[in-house]
């Protein structure tokens, strides 16, 4: 239950009530809010499919669920987590909320289409959900043909269509926010005075538009072979099964960084409001977002070094992939540039920004191994993969979501999380993290194919350490659960900025009103401009 | 059960390879983690806010740093690229020299024949020290041969031929799975590459229970499949001879050529519509769903020993770019 401000200022929460005043709002704060209840309940059903799969894990037989069941939980957990958690995340709920705040707009450029795109992804997980509940699906989340489309006696088609119709709300998401950043911007706010997580937001949109539409596609051809059986992907067919990597992983890898790219934005934001200094690089920050977006759509074929694509193809996908290495590592080095001689205070969102550097750092480097073409033969398809990406989408994007999370709790609900408990359950995060995922470099080293469900025995020590550690992660995850529900009502009551942030959405009342702003703000400071915030307090007193 | 390890075995020419660049991966991104991670944690101790009000300088973009920070990683990076490239290929291009010995994956089990004749389900023997060339078909779904302890892995796509090869170095026992996620018993898809001295190896092949070579076999079928009441052994029949075809070039009906290869002999016997032979009719019937992909590479093999090299040809000439290019096209039939 949220509770009004002390005060009984009228503000988006208080402003209306009932059912349908949310059901039907066209307000993005409030549609920002219910696309957090939607991924939160989706976080926490992939984390039980997680949850199961590391049990199963501590022993090399099979002996909590069936092999069935078992490739079913590590096709849900993924489905789950990325389609219904990972993607909407950070540009659904947090992008929803601040990014029309931050450029000082009162909504999103279409709120209709904004409200729409929630239903969208309800209708699509509810498809999903009806999957999971009725039987599963058994195909992992990449969905390779002939297996998905002949072999499969699951629940491919239901899963399928609930992804179909998720990816066009992440379509239309796209398509508000490109058109909110080249319409709305207040008076005085140009394109390089954007907050980064503007920008970050602004290139992930880009992304969302162009590629979704391909996996679109390559749904409805998955869809014709399994119903229609037209001859597309099934050799038996006359069709390529090597045609569908292509496809899946055209949209794929690029969905990587719809995952990842909008927690560099959250990462930008707190690393500069911590240490109270402009991001080091601000252009270049910004447009190392956009470079990988783009070059995120040239490197989809790394994923098919072993796939039996050509030689040649291979080694120009390589040499590809390691040009998206160039703009990661230049925003983590402006990171840490940012920090020298600044004032860095170490609140949680700070510890978040810390860990997710360190995490997407590492997960960052070991993705220069798989790059490597004589290297990935051996690795690919192992627990090394399944490491190198936990620690982008969940050492990355994760923690950047949940740094965020606190970073705007305050603005968001008008009450402050406790940071005691923040601290302990932020740490905990990154040492059990840490715990669940790094043995796991070691296994695809030592060459555990990922994906099984029994494994040689002597792969058990680095198992058993993996599954400890994810029981760490898991009660890292549940107390912020519990804090913030706790926070809605006994929370210290929230300023309007806590932080000392520079961003439009602190000049306004935490939560905000429901036009976002009692008059139009006219920017005239380039962004992160600490000098002169500080002396507008001075002014005001 | 194997000893607790954390590291792998080295067992082929390549594993060192491949592990001498893990080395220098290693060395190159842990050393830009404790860089970065100390520069973190020094500027964190060094500049923690000391008091409320203090306000930092503001820094300007120094643009020779950001091309520092690009232009240096980005050099190290391409070091990475050349190097893996080049093990990328001598993985790919199996020796003149190597031993061939074929390999059908299909849920849930490996099946692997020898020239000889010898088959086996989930175990592999070869020689210690001698090249194999493993030649690799599906029966359903996409599988993935994976010996760790070799470093090499290859996707067994089903409607072609996929190659892969290596040279053990080591007699023992080591892990063979299947890396591809292929249905419910994926993780039971494993078995063992049993490594041994060549004498072992000569030893075991004549030991076995093999009914006749692979040639054999395949010559047998090729008459109980009458495929011989057309394909004769000189040029009378309806179509054409096989005898010294392996390894030519064939003229096509319609213009252009193919070459005679592994991947071409079981397009023939699956689409034989797809290719049609100069100057021949297009009659024959395909033999789809009537032969199983173990019984088209004893067709294959039947055909291959035929001549005009047995156990040779273009495909196998590891020093020929433009021969393995081919092949590598050739085996993809769906891509035309």
């Amino acid at each position: 239950m949220i509770t009004a401000a002390p005060q009984e200022r009228e503000h988006y929460l208080n402003a209306s009530h009932g059912l349908k005043s949310w059901l039907l709002t066209k307000d993005h704060k409030r549609i920002g809010l219910l696309y957090l209840a939607t991924i939160t309940l989706f976080f926490f059903i992939g984390g039980a499919f997680a949850t199961l799969i590391r049990v199963e894990l501590l022993t090399p037989q099979g002996n909590l669920v069936s092999s069935e069941t078992y490739n079913k939980l590590f096709t849900m957990h993924a489905v789950s987590m990325i389609f219904f958690f990972l993607i909407p995340s950070i540009p659904a709920v947090l992008g929803n909320f601040f990014l029309p705040i931050m450029i000082g707009a009162r909504d999103l450029a279409f709120p209709r289409l904004n409200l729409l795109s929630w239903y969208l992804l309800v209708i699509g997980g509810a498809f999903s959900l009806f999957a999971m509940i009725a039987g599963g699906v058994d195909t992992g989340w990449t969905f390779y043909t002939p297996y998905s489309t002949t072999y499969s006696n699951s629940w491919v088609i239901a899963t399928a269509l609930g992804i179909f119709i998720a990816g066009f709300s992440s379509i239309l998401t796209g398509l508000n926010f490109i058109v909110t950043v080249h319409t709305m911007r207040a008076p005085g706010m140009t394109w390089f005075r954007m907050p980064l997580f503007v920008w970050a937001n602004y290139a992930t949109s880009l992304i969302q538009v162009l590629g979704t539409p391909v996996l679109a596609v390559t749904i409805v051809l998955l869809f014709l072979e399994r119903v229609f059986h037209l001859g597309i992907f099934d050799p038996a067919r006359g069709g390529d099964p090597v045609l569908f990597q292509h496809l899946f992983w055209f949209y794929s890898h690029p969905a990587v960084y719809i995952m990842v790219l909008p927690s560099m934005g959250v990462v930008s934001e707190i690393i500069s409001t911590f240490s109270r200094k402009a991001i080091f690089g601000y252009a270049f920050v910004a447009f190392s977002s956009v470079a990988i977006a783009v070059l995120g759509f040239l490197v989809w074929g790394h994923h098919m070094f072993v796939s039996g694509q050509s030689l040649y193809a291979g080694m120009v996908f390589s040499f590809l992939s390691y040009f998206v290495a160039i703009p990661s590592a230049i925003k983590v080095f402006n990171w840490t540039a940012t920090l020298y001689k600044g004032s860095i205070s170490f609140q949680t969102p700070m510890l978040y920004a810390f860990g997710f550097i360190g995490l997407f750092t590492v997960g960052g480097l070991t993705g220069l191994f798989l790059a490597a073409l004589g290297m990935d033969i051996h690795v690919t398809d192992t627990y090394f993969v399944v490491a190198h990406f936990h620690y982008i989408m969940v050492g990355g994007a994760l923690m950047g979501y949940l740094g965020g999370m606190h970073f705007w709790w305050p603005k968001i609900t008008g009450r402050m999380y406790p940071e005691g408990w923040a601290k302990l359950s932020a740490l905990v995060i990154f040492l059990g993290f840490n715990l669940t995922f790094f043995p796991q470099f070691i296994l695809g080293y030592l060459g555990m194919p990922r994906r099984y469900h029994v494994y040689p025995a002597e792969f058990q020590v680095l198992n058993v350490l993996s599954t400890a550690g994810a029981s760490v992660l898991a009660v890292g995850y549940v107390i912020p659960m519990i804090y913030f529900i706790w926070s809605l009502r006994y929370g210290k009551v929230a300023s309007a900025n806590p932080w000392g942030a520079t961003g439009l959405e602190w000049k306004t009342s935490s939560p905000p009103p429901v036009h976002n702003f009692e008059e139009t703000p006219v920017v005239t400071h380039e962004a992160y401009d600490y000098a002169s915030l500080m002396a507008e307090e001075v002014e005001v007193g | 059960m194997e000893k607790f390890r954390l590291f792998p075995v080295q067992a082929s020419t390549l594993a060192p390879e491949v592990d001498h660049l893990l080395y220098f991966m290693l060395a190159v991104t842990v050393f830009f983690t404790l860089l970065i991670f100390g520069a973190i944690f020094y500027f964190a101790v060094k500049y923690r806010r000391r008091s409320e009000n203090e306000l930092p300088h503001a820094q300007h973009t120094g643009y020779t740093l950001e091309i520092l920070w690009s232009v240096i990683p980005f050099g190290i990076t391409m070091v990475m690229f050349t190097w893996g490239a080049s093990i990328f290929f001598t993985a790919s291009r199996p020796p003149n020299d190597a031993i061939q010995i074929y390999a059908v994956g299909k849920q849930w089990m490996w099946k692997l024949e020898h020239l000889e004749g010898q088959r086996e389900i989930n175990e592999l023997h070869i020689p210690v020290g001698i090249p194999v060339r493993i030649t690799m078909a599906s029966e359903d779904v996409i599988h993935s041969f994976f010996v760790p302890a070799f470093r090499t892995k290859q996707d067994v796509v089903p409607g072609r031929y996929s190659t892969t090869w290596f040279t053990a170095t080591k007699p023992g026992k080591y892990h063979l799975f299947c890396a591809e996620y292929c249905g419910t018993n994926h993780s039971g898809m494993v078995g063992w590459v049993y490594v041994m001295e060549p004498k072992d190896y000569q030893d075991w092949l004549s030991g076995g229970a093999a009914e006749g070579s692979m040639a054999d076999n395949g010559k047998k079928l090729f008459e109980q499949l009458a495929c011989n009441n057309c394909h004769k052994e000189d040029s009378s029949g309806r179509g054409p001879t096989l005898v010294g075809l392996f390894g030519k070039q064939v003229q096509l009906a319609g213009g252009g050529s193919v070459l005679a290869d592994e991947a071409y002999f079981r397009e023939s016997i699956l689409q034989p519509q797809a290719k049609i032979v100069y100057g021949f009719e297009p009659v024959m019937p395909t033999f789809q769903g009537l032969v199983t992909e173990e019984q088209v590479v004893q067709l294959v093999e039947y055909v291959k020993s035929l001549g005009p090299k047995p156990g040779t040809g273009p495909v196998d000439t590891g020093q020929k770019p433009a021969a393995k290019k081919s092949s590598i096209a050739g085996s993809a039939p769906a891509n035309r």
